[in-house]
């Protein structure tokens, strides 16, 4: 019997087809695919089951993997111990997966290297938010510099604790949580009228990534066929997303070195392309804008242009801002040679998106997995080498240049058709899911891989839903960028990442 | 140098023309919503609208309908579930209230596009005639979703040019008349705004922008208890929305200001 199932994205497989492997089969079989073939999408615990017709009757652990070559997915489980000898000493990437699962469910990883809190979230044993054993450094001329949760700006809450030896710091603690809503329990037991706004907000600048995944979701597990049309503007809105947060980061990129032309003009373009999705919805956000089966928003042929001709005086503006910053040797030199993450801590952390790829690592969902209905849609994946704060930020002008063009392409080519193909426009009833079952989306958000795992139970709905924000694989990469940099660097390296607190902490 | 220069001319002049103007907003914008009192059925127990709605910002109160813009998303489902068509969303911007109980709208005999009074009244207070001419907030993103941020950092950029209405967005409490606050204030994030709010020199105003922030929101009742702003502190500014329009914020703030306002 083969050790793991293997599905495609925006599919689903029963939960009982999924192998349980023993805790050292499960734990050589992950190490066999980490290191040779796989990256981890999410690993988490199952719900607490007393399922009798599988014999079940506790909580599994369940893996998801991205064979990226192969475009497919694999699954395994492994009945929850209650400890069991950690993964993470020789699998890093699943870090905070383990400390995810420890906080959660109180199974112990023993021998993990770090099992701190991640979201403190309300238990009645759980340590106050900010209790953390932080790590310290001593010796002559060592400092902590501590930072938030409330930061200087406009931005969310976290706290960074700097280790530093004069300016240079040796390492970056990043403690969050403060962001915790509880939303991941809030969605057990759904679908319910509160689960698509939930999706929306999990991180309101990916609003098209997230209700985009669950929407696959909901269409996996009710075998609801997405209309093409709708398909097609969903992948409209997600580089929409993606024009404005890389838009808005070059801008700040610019801001935090001080070079004001390029900050200025990109504040302003920013707006003008979340403007162009409120052309679509209403919304700046992209609130309202997918539901299960298609779109809730439908667009003609005279919105198409109107949309096409706006982006274009747009995108010509961010060729502008971006060049001038290009052409200017004190922003380059800013940038080049600081926050480099080697590809080879990048594979081995799991980082995802344009970080990935900016460390040399071809990661892009919607090339290697593309969504129902969306083969043969590709972007072209660029990748860099050099890792560092000039390639991520080169990535996303790259990026932008990909969205533009395809944007044009997909609304100069709608498919006919409607734009849903639920019976209710706009959805207010979610149609019966299939009990038993497990399903997958990817979608490449602008930040990177949103994944998004349900099962669902006995009566259809979800007893587990679970959500991977890009972010949640990534502050470790921010972490690493920091090492023996200037403290002075934080504010760059920390704009080339611009992870979500509240994607992380749900 | 000259590149610069003539990517500047290229780019040309982007201050909106507000406030001498009114904004252009798209056409699909979901603005201030109005019940039709000739055609609304709930006082006769239609209930349409209440069943969809994800935030339970509908409610009767006295046996007429009323729709609380302090929970509500905007997101419309209500106006498509209504059968008599009762339920509308104007273009009607201009949303903010000095109180909570004015975010309350209820059923109306006027027609949908009939101008309606504000609901905010300039800051009661002898410091007034200094803030009008200086107002300095620090903004707490007390676990918002990162949207009300962004819409209250773009009001920081050239098109609105927020400064040249004499407020501003400070990096310290200690320097900051007040708070502005997105977010629904879950337990994790009360103890910082607490310190944040102490640490605020007065008349330490405070701002909930977003249905987060004023109610909770979305995330009312969950187990985080985040039941936003009003529930730790006195809040002297409501702007509601999910999340509010710029120019809804900035309408808000100058109105709160005494400011001129088209
Ligand atoms: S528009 Fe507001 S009141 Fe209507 S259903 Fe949506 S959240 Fe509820």
């Amino acid at each position: 019997m083969a050790n793991h199932i293997t599905l495609m994205n925006g599919t689903s497989v029963p939960v009982h087809s999924i192998p349980s492997l023993g805790i050292g089969e499960f734990s050589q079989w992950l190490t066999d695919e980490l290191h040779n073939r796989a990256r981890v999408c999410a690993f988490f615990a199952g719900p607490q089951e007393n399922d009798s017709q599988n014999n079940r009757t506790s909580r599994m652990l369940y893996a998801v993997l991205a064979r990226d070559a192969e475009n497919s997915l694999a699954v395994a489980a492994t009945p929850a111990p209650q400890a069991y000898p950690a993964f993470t000493p020789a699998m890093p990437a699943l870090h905070l997966f383990e400390r995810e699962l420890y906080e959660e469910t109180g199974i112990e990883p023993t021998g993990h290297p770090w099992l701190k809190p991640v979201r403190f979230p309300a238990t009645p044993h759980g340590p106050a938010i900010g209790i953390a054993d932080f790590f310290t450094v001593t010796g002559e001329d060592v400092h902590e510099v501590a930072v938030g949760p409330i930061h200087a700006g406009i931005i969310e809450c976290g706290h960074f604790r700097f280790q530093c030896q004069g300016e240079v710091v040796m390492h970056l603690e990043i403690s969050l949580g403060y962001h915790h809503r509880g939303i991941e329990k809030a969605l057990q037991g759904g679908p319910t009228k509160r689960t698509l706004p939930f999706m929306e907000t999990l991180a309101g600048d990916t609003t098209i990534g997230h209700s985009w995944a669950y929407s696959t979701i909901i269409e996996a597990l009710a075998h609801l066929p997405v209309a093409p049309r709708g398909q097609a503007l969903r992948a409209v809105a997600l580089e929409l997303e993606r024009l404005a947060n890389h838009t808005g980061d070059l801008g700040a990129l610019a801001g935090d070195i001080g070079y004001l032309p390029t900050s200025a003009f990109c504040g302003r373009l920013r707006g003008d392309f979340l403007n162009i999705t409120a052309l679509l919805c209403g919304n700046r956000f992209g609130r309202n804008l997918v539901c299960p089966g298609g779109t809730a928003v439908a667009a003609d042929a005279a919105l198409c242009r109107t949309m096409v001709e706006r982006l274009h005086l747009a995108a010509k503006d961010v060729e502008g801002a971006a060049n001038l910053m290009w052409r200017t040797g004190s922003v380059l030199s800013r940038m080049m040679g600081i926050g480099t993450v080697p590809e080879k801590a990048a594979r081995d952390l799991g980082l995802v998106g344009p970080a990935a790829r900016a460390s040399g690592l071809p990661c892009d969902a919607r090339s290697t997995h593309p969504l129902p209905g969306m083969r043969g849609h590709d972007l072209h994946t660029h990748t860099l080498q050099a890792g560092d704060v000039f390639a991520r930020a080169t990535m996303r002008h790259k990026e932008i240049q990909e969205s533009v063009a395809f944007i044009t392409r997909m609304l100069q080519s709608l498919p006919e058709g409607e734009v849903y193909s639920h019976p209710t426009p706009g959805c207010s009833n979610t149609p019966p899911l299939a009990p038993h079952t497990l399903a997958v989306a990817l979608v490449e958000g602008w930040r990177g891989e949103v994944c998004h795992v349900a099962m669902t139970g006995a009566q259809g709905n979800f007893a587990r839903y679970k959500v991977m924000d890009p972010s949640f694989h990534n502050w470790i990469g921010l972490a690493m960028a920091l090492r023996g940099q200037q403290i002075s660097d934080f504010p760059l390296c920390n704009k080339s990442f611009n992870l979500s607190y509240c994607g992380h902490d749900l | 140098m000259l590149q610069t220069i003539a990517e500047r001319l290229r780019q040309q002049y982007r201050t909106v023309p507000y406030p001498s103007a009114h904004p252009v907003l798209s056409e699909r914008f979901m603005g201030r919503p109005h019940i039709n009192a000739h055609t609304c059925t709930a006082n006769a127990g239609c209930t349409a609208c209440m069943e969809v709605c994800p935030t339970q910002a509908l409610a009767l109160q006295e046996g007429t309908l009323g729709l609380d813009m302090g929970r509500c998303t905007f997101c419309g489902k209500c106006a498509k579930a209504c059968p008599q068509s009762a339920l509308t969303f104007t273009k009607e911007y201009r949303l903010a209230s000095s109180t909570r109980q004015g975010l309350w709208v209820f059923p109306s005999p006027e027609p949908a596009d009939a101008p309606v009074p504000s609901q905010v009244q300039p800051f009661d207070h002898p410091m007034l005639p200094s803030l009008r001419r200086s107002c300095r907030l620090r903004e707490v993103s007390a676990a918002g979703c990162n949207a009300c941020e962004a819409d209250c950092n773009v009001l920081g950029t050239i098109v609105f040019d927020l400064p040249r209405f004499g407020i501003d967005y400070v990096a310290s409490p200690r320097h900051a008349d007040g708070l502005l606050i997105t977010g629904p204030l879950p337990r994790n994030m009360q103890l910082a705004t607490q310190k944040c709010y102490t640490a605020v020199t007065p008349p330490k105003l405070v701002m909930a922008v977003g249905a987060c922030a004023i109610s909770g929101g979305l995330f009312s009742g969950l187990e985080a208890e985040g039941e936003g702003a009003p529930a730790h502190l006195t809040v002297n500014l409501f702007i509601p929305g999910c999340p509010p329009h710029p120019y809804t914020i900035l309408d808000g703030m100058l109105r709160f200001l005494g400011k001129q306002v088209p």
